[in-house]
């Protein structure tokens, strides 16, 4: 019975119900979705017990000494179960080039066709940026 | 080109989201402002805020840290605005015309005189020293937004297996972050009966990787000497006194602190602003001024956020008035001192701000949380003993702050206080 049914924590709205999804015994591809208090979380309990995806953040690391972690993430998402998998090979990966916001730094992430991009800077400030100094005095 | 040409009249403390805003706001009143940052980088704690969730409602995207933070650094290098990074703000003196800041940087101690100042410097986490720990100090005990930095800005993992204390956010991203760098998270113990963080961050970071919450429990023992080898944990009764023979062991290498962030004062409070005991933060009207004519507070420095996006927010009210401030020497009007009080009644845990000066002008952002967790709870809004507005929630939140805007038109004349109150 337990790998038959799951439970959740509804995020669609701001009551946060408890749902508890079931293979409905008598129906074969049947689900059965407990305390929701509306539809939306049912719709949400399904999805979560067929196929979770989520976005990933995490960093990747670079050749440069005043950043050594650059922030990156998925554009998109991936299936929940292959994050591991996506961490392994975004660890795997040193930056050797300057990057900043929007850059590709993996064109496809464990053949899941999504995108994984810088979210920050390997510069201290922008590119070319003057108004940000270390140091000035006035 | 760096703009030198100018009167330096607003100074913002601290680059973070709030510092930002403030600034952006600011300049674009036309005032001369500059921007002060202790750190290398500009953009504050989102630095190392790699998760996403930031900006809803500022820029409708779900962005990171990072992210949201680029888009108003962007705004300031637009703006030309000066951020003087690696400097750090060692004293405010109030003078008859405005301040005087005594800075430094690798350049020496050097000061400036603004009319205005704008105090953005974000808040700190809550250590070891402000939760009651038994036991010994050793290595291995670490507040989240400390690991945060470790992990995501330096990129090195001093975790293998830990145990969390306090459900805060902070907290249960890191739950998450160590789980995906490969360090192993035994649970998360709260004291409270329901977890301090988001009920997003709770699914998300927690129910994903199978992670326990262990509410109604917490830690009461440190074990080990030179590192951390393990702590007790015992689950609480509801004075959240530890219940004797439920106590159990243990073994982790780490133990990591998420509990609770406090705003960042000390300096501004050498300067005599009265403080609101509840936020920890100093009282503010509706321009986010202080009791101290000239000087604004905003974003964590004035009371904890959980939402960036009001954080910003908070920034621009603050930069525009102080813009106002700076060009006026007032802000709308008379500064005879009359305000209207803003409390918190029944079931509210704090309003900001804290006072609403007259006249009251333009409609105004309110900010309040709940002291416990109410369904299908009924805001009331009273000016003296008239119910001004009536506002349904189906469920508030402690850790979920709220957003009410009123109206000026609605304060009947005469009005000394307003009270947030929960309908029982
Ligand atoms: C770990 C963490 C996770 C969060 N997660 C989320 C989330 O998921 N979603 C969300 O919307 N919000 C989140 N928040 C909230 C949001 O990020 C913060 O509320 C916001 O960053 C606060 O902005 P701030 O500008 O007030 O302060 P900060 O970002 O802390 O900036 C303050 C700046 O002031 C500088 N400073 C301080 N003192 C001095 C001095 N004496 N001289 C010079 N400079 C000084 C500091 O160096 C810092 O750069 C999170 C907050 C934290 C701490
Ligand atoms: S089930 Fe419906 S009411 Fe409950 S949290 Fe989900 S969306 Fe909200």
């Amino acid at each position: 019975m337990q790998e038959n049914r799951a439970s959740f924590t509804c995020i669609v709205c701001p009551l946060g119900c408890s749902l508890v999804v079931f293979e409905d015994p008598g129906g074969e591809d049947n689900l059965l979705v407990e305390g929701n208090r509306c539809r939306r979380g049912e719709e949400y309990a399904v999805e979560e017990y067929r196929n979770p995806c989520r976005s990933l953040t995490t960093t990747v690391a670079t050749v440069f000494k005043d950043c050594p972690r650059l922030p990156v993430r998925t554009r998109g998402e991936i299936l929940l179960k292959d994050i591991f998998r996506a961490m392994q090979q975004i660890n795997s990966l040193k930056v050797e080039q300057h990057m900043k916001p929007g850059e590709v730094v993996i064109q496809d992430l464990v053949g899941t066709g999504v995108p994984v991009i810088a979210t920050g800077s390997t510069r201290p400030v922008l590119e070319g940026c003057s108004n940000v100094r270390a140091g000035f005095k006035y | 080109m760096q703009r030198t040409d100018f009167k330096v009249d607003t100074v913002v403390i601290g680059s973070g989201p709030a510092g930002m805003a403030a600034a952006v706001a600011a300049a674009e009143e036309g005032a001369g402002v500059c921007v002060i940052e202790r750190e290398e980088r500009p953009g504050g704690i989102l630095k190392q805020c790699i998760h996403d969730g930031f900006g809803l409602l500022q820029f409708q995207e779900k962005l990171t840290g990072p992210e949201y933070s680029y888009r108003y650094l962007q705004m300031v290098e637009n703006l030309q605005i000066p951020v003087l990074t690696k400097t750090f703000l060692l004293e405010i003196q109030h003078k008859e015309n405005g301040f005087r800041l005594i800075l430094q940087n690798e350049s020496g101690v050097f000061s400036l005189n603004p009319r205005a100042v704008i105090y953005a410097a974000g808040c700190r986490e809550k250590t070891s020293r402000q939760v009651f720990l038994q036991g010994t100090r050793p290595a291995g005990v670490i507040t989240a937004g400390t690991l945060q930095y470790m992990i995501n800005i330096q990129g090195y993992l001093p975790a293998g297996k830990c145990v969390i204390l306090g459900s805060g956010d902070i907290g249960l991203i890191m739950a998450r972050r160590l789980t995906l760098e490969g360090a192993e998270v035994e649970g998360v113990y709260e004291i409270k009966s329901e977890p301090s963080g988001l009920t997003r961050n709770v699914a998300q970071c927690l129910e994903d990787y199978r992670i326990p919450l262990h509410l109604s429990h917490t830690v009461t023992e440190i074990h080990g000497t030179e590192r951390l080898t393990g702590v007790t944990v015992a689950r609480v009764d509801e004075n959240f006194k530890p219940l004797s023979g439920t106590e159990k062991f243990v073994p982790v290498d780490t133990l990591v602190l998420s509990v609770g962030l406090i705003p960042e004062n000390d300096i501004i409070e050498s300067l005599g602003v009265e403080l609101d005991s509840r936020t920890s933060g100093p009282v503010v009207d509706q321009y986010n001024m202080t009791s101290l004519e000239g000087l604004f507070v905003c974003g964590n420095a004035l009371h904890v956020n959980d939402l960036v996006d009001y954080v910003s927010e908070s920034g621009e009210t603050a930069g525009r008035a102080a813009a106002e401030y700076a060009a006026r020497g007032l802000n709308h009007g008379d500064s005879n001192g009359k305000r209207v009080n803003l409390t918190p009644g029944n079931g509210i845990m704090y309003v900001v701000p804290q006072q609403w000066k007259i006249p009251m002008e333009e409609e105004t952002v309110f900010y309040f949380r709940s002291r416990e967790t109410v369904f299908r709870a009924e805001l009331e809004v009273a000016a003296g003993n008239q119910v001004i507005c009536r506002e349904k929630y189906p469920v508030l939140r402690p850790p979920e702050m709220e957003r009410l805007v009123i109206e000026p038109y609605l304060i009947p004349p005469g009005t000394k206080e307003i009270q947030f109150r929960l309908r029982c």
